[in-house]
């Protein structure tokens, strides 16, 4: 039996369910999973202006909390939080080690940065156009699977630090090293991914993202626990979460984060197997306690999916409320200027009325006049000064727009877009880059 | 007797690039047959028509009583382009919930 947990599920999460899971969890494993699509665009171009710098703004915060439980515990402990400097990382956690005196050996995975690799004739997956179509490139970034990692794990390494790799690899890697499962044993190997898959959100499986108060009930949300697997050595798993901690693990739960971002059931593809997770069984075997068992897999692809950052201008907007009697005329009147005003300079614009239409497009026919509603107008830009300017009419209507506006924002922000093409394998070669600090 | 699908089922919304993945799981197993029967790919398209501009795909997985449905050209772009308020589409399992069904008095919801 092996026991993975799960200590983050984005970049951004909260930093002490981790702490609880190293302290009370007895883990042999830790994984914090901290790469969204856009996140390693955003570290390359942070990387570009030092070259010390492109891993996970929160990795000083969250290791400063780690280390001194990996020391006292002796669990190892693997993330993506290189983001797109893993060495850089990897080097900051062993100062940030040799600061407290903790002895720490760790692995960075590189190899992941293929942006020399791909041309630009090639077309993306979502919008069947040429990458050259695109604005300019910042990134490119392979999804690496388990074989960048075993060899980190074979280091003997406390720490692996990696890239850009398939969110359920960061699981499946230690379940491999741990039972020495082969590349035929598919239906392991896809029953380890959807474990992954379990986990890789974190707080998503123990109640996060679940609550709907009077028909789906959640304890203690506030102090949500992060989950935990047992691993046995036919991959056949018990999802589980520390004693005392707030949420609930139920076929609910389970169901809800075992499909999500799945867009194939039959064959969700991974750089380590195509699983197929409509064969998987769900079994409640007490309070908290999930059991997990029958993926089945078939051989992986050929090729590997690389995600491709880049430019794609600037974003405007502009907010301002209206309120009382006739409020929804009064945005609405403000929005058709506004639309009116800005034709000329930015041909897609977005006016949305917060409190009516502005989340799903559409109130389903049920339309109630709202005793408040919120203007927003959104456009996308070549450059800021434009993108500018939609917040500045915004502002305006202060003294030229309709009645009783109050409370208007403005925002500019750089947009970063995401397309995917596919690598041939070959292409990809992971690297294995050690750093230590012995006490 | 028409009921909300919010009634009787669950879902979570996730997406990739432009498509958007909803599942529907009925709170009671028992109820999984008639989601099925009357929670066609066409319905949902009809349904989500002001929000869906592609292609429905309806996935079933009778081991876990659930649907998933994986609707092409549902958000604006994708999450990274995207002027909409909810970017992602999160919000959409509720959109979905919203949907209007005919329970047969024997499947009625818990």
């Amino acid at each position: 039996m092996i026991r993975i947990g799960s200590g983050a599920g984005f970049s951004g999460d909260r930093l002490e369910p981790a702490v609880v899971l190293a302290e009370k969890g007895n883990l042999d494993y830790l994984v914090l999973e901290c790469l969204a699509e856009r996140t390693i665009a955003l570290a390359q171009k942070r990387k570009m202006q030092d070259p010390t710098q492109g891993f996970d703004p929160l990795l000083e915060r969250r290791m400063n909390a780690l280390l001194p439980l990996i020391q006292k515990k002796g669990f190892r402990l693997i993330t993506n939080m290189g983001a797109a400097n893993p060495i850089s990382a990897a080097e900051k956690i062993v100062q940030l080690a040799k600061e407290k005196g903790i002895s720490i050996k760790v692995a960075a995975v590189t190899g992941d940065d293929v942006l020399d690799h791909i041309t630009k004739d090639q077309h993306t997956l979502e919008f069947d156009e040429p990458l050259s179509n695109l604005g300019t490139l910042i990134s490119a970034n392979a999804y690496m699977g388990v074989d960048a990692i075993l060899p980190a794990l074979d280091t003997g390494a406390d720490i692996i630090v990696t890239g850009r790799v398939a969110d359920p690899s960061l699981f499946l890697a230690p379940m491999i090293y741990h039972y020495d499962w082969a590349d035929e044993d598919l239906d392991k190997i896809a029953q380890g991914t959807v474990v992954g898959h379990l986990l890789e959100c974190a707080g998503q499986i123990t109640g996060g993202y679940f609550a709907d108060p009077g028909k789906k009930e959640v304890p203690q949300l506030s102090e949500l626990g992060f989950p935990f697997a047992d691993i046995a050595p036919d991959g056949k798993a018990v999802i589980c979460k520390v004693e005392g901690t707030g949420g609930v693990i139920h076929l609910g739960t389970v169901k809800e984060q075992l499909l999500y971002e799945v867009t194939n059931p039959a064959q969700y593809l991974t750089p380590d197997v195509t699983a197929d997770f409509t064969t998987v069984k769900l079994r409640q075997l007490s309070k908290d306690r999930v059991e997990v068992s029958g993926g089945t897999g078939l051989t992986k692809s050929e090729t590997l999916k690389v995600s491709v950052g880049y430019h794609a201008g600037y974003m405007g907007e502009g907010e301002i409320s209206y309120a009382g009697s006739n409020a929804l005329a009064r945005a609405q009147l403000a929005g058709e200027m506004i639309r009116e005003r800005l034709r000329e300079y930015i041909p897609e614009l977005r006016v949305d009325y917060i409190g009516s239409t502005s989340v799903h497009r559409t109130t389903f026919g049920k339309l109630a006049d709202p005793y408040e509603i919120r203007l927003r107008v959104a456009g996308k830009t070549r450059n800021r000064e434009e993108a500018a300017k939609i917040g500045e009419e915004v502002e305006a209507l202060y003294t030229n727009g309709p009645a009783g506006g109050g409370g208007a924002r403005k925002y500019v922000s750089e947009v970063i877009g995401i397309a995917s093409v596919l690598i041939p394998r070959e292409k990809v070669q992971p690297q294995i880059i050690v750093r230590e600090n012995a006490e | 007797m028409k009921q909300k699908l919010y009634e009787v089922a669950h879902s979570r919304a996730g997406d990739k690039g432009n498509t958007l993945i909803l599942s529907l799981i009925p709170y009671q197993e028992q109820n999984y047959e008639i989601l099925c029967k009357k929670v066609t790919a066409e319905e949902v398209r009809k349904h989500m028509e002001g929000i869906v501009t592609g292609e429905v795909i309806r996935y079933e997985l009778p081991n876990i009583s659930a649907l998933q449905f994986v609707c092409h050209q549902a958000l604006l772009g994708g999450v990274t382009t995207s002027l909409g308020m909810d970017a992602h589409g999160k919000s959409l399992s509720f959109a979905l919930l919203e949907m209007e069904i005919e329970m047969e008095d024997a499947a009625a919801s818990q």
